[in-house]
């Protein structure tokens, strides 16, 4: 999307959002990012071409990335990504977990319900769960 | 040892990268290599299957065809075009990776990408998991009514099919509706929060072309329409992909 498409300026618009659901001191940036960023290895058919073990070698990079970051919620902004990401985290052992970017805005918007946290780790999983759940009898 | 000596055809003859040439616009600078090697270098897919891009870039130049359109390793490059911005000539790699897949024998291609291409010439839906657009209808109205007895404040969330003349058509990977469909709802709700006039199509709303990916052009034109399509006969002025 930011190479092939909007450019930088849309990688700053998704850091705008980020920085505003997340606070700017807990945003973590990968290195490098923006136009020089690696791609994760999820796009291009890679996930359904049954090269498994050279997909998740062409991750290490992405991979060692994420490790550098010290973060641990990696936001991904496709489907394709979110699989990869997870997957690599899983495979290499990265213990980050793995979200997409509508996840982290409702979450901070109060809105997230009790069935769209899958991919949140136990400490934010409740995370205002009971303002935004119906009582069973409501 | 030394290896020995690649000797290369005598005759003058039409390679493969004349041919790639002939199709890009300024030939995709495909003659312009100073073989630095910076594409490589920050390329995920060195080292894969031994090749590089510049390996690959190199070999094309040299007439190696057989080699350049029977390597997996075009299979293995995600055409993320890092290797273009990189480059000081920006020399079209990715194109010719793209072309090389295009060059592979359908039944030679690998099988999940071929099929998840085949699938979505299976309905309007253009859904490579080969779900129909009464799939996906069922499975957001389920989910939506979950979510209006569930939870604070959207008793009365809405979400729409076809609406002719809003604002915004709203396409989903297949995966979320088939697999995940919990994860379209914050998504709608972000959408209700901001006030978007949206809509979904009951054709073209898979976001995913694997098509393009299986470098079958005739096919990946043909889901890319039907999307557009969708979108022009609802008079949408915005297609919001979220792939």
């Amino acid at each position: 999307m930011v190479r092939k498409t909007f450019g930088e300026s849309v990688a700053d618009d998704m850091r705008y959002v980020l920085k505003a659901c997340v606070g700017e001191e807990n945003f973590v940036d990968t290195w490098p990012n923006k136009s020089n960023n690696f791609c994760c290895g999820g796009g291009g058919g890679f996930l359904q071409s049954g090269f498994k073990s050279a997909r998740q070698e062409y991750g290490k990079l992405k991979h060692d990335q994420i490790m550098e970051t010290g973060a641990k919620y990696v936001i991904t902004p496709c489907h394709n990504c979110h699989s990869q990401v997870h997957d690599l985290s899983h495979h290499f052992e990265g213990g980050y977990e793995c979200v997409h970017l509508w996840t982290v805005m409702a979450l901070s918007m109060g809105i997230l319900g009790p069935d769209e946290r899958v991919y949140l780790d136990a400490s934010l999983s409740e995370c205002g769960i009971n303002e935004c759940t119906l009582p069973p009898d409501e | 040892m030394a290896d020995a000596a690649l000797k290369l055809g005598a005759e003058p003859k039409e390679t493969f990268m004349d041919k790639v040439r002939n199709l890009l616009p300024e030939e995709g600078h495909l003659n312009l290599c100073l073989t630095c090697g910076a594409c490589s270098s920050g390329c995920p897919a060195t080292g894969l299957e031994g090749m590089d891009p510049r390996k690959f870039l190199r070999m094309a130049a040299l007439g190696m065809d057989e080699e350049v359109t029977s390597t997996p390793w075009v299979w293995m490059c995600t055409m993320c075009t890092r290797c273009v911005h990189a480059c000081p000539m920006q020399i079209n790699i990715p194109q010719l990776v793209f072309q090389a897949r295009k060059s592979w024998p359908e039944e030679k291609k690998p099988r999940g990408i071929v099929q998840s291409c085949k699938a979505a010439m299976i309905d309007k839906a253009t859904s490579s998991m080969g779900a129909t657009s009464e799939d996906f209808v069922e499975s957001v109205e389920e989910t939506l009514e979950q979510v209006r007895s569930q939870q604070r404040g959207y008793k009365d969330l809405q979400v729409t099919f076809d609406r002719k003349g809003a604002k915004y058509f709203l396409n989903q990977n297949s995966r979320e509706p088939m697999a995940e469909p919990d994860e379209m709802v914050p998504l709608w709700k972000i959408m209700h929060e901001a006030g978007a006039d949206w809509t979904y199509g009951t054709a073209g709303w898979a976001a995913e072309n694997y098509c393009m990916f299986a470098g079958n052009d005739e096919e990946w034109e043909k889901i890319v329409r039907t999307k557009a399509e969708a979108v022009d006969a609802l008079g949408c002025e915005y297609w919001l992909n979220t792939e």
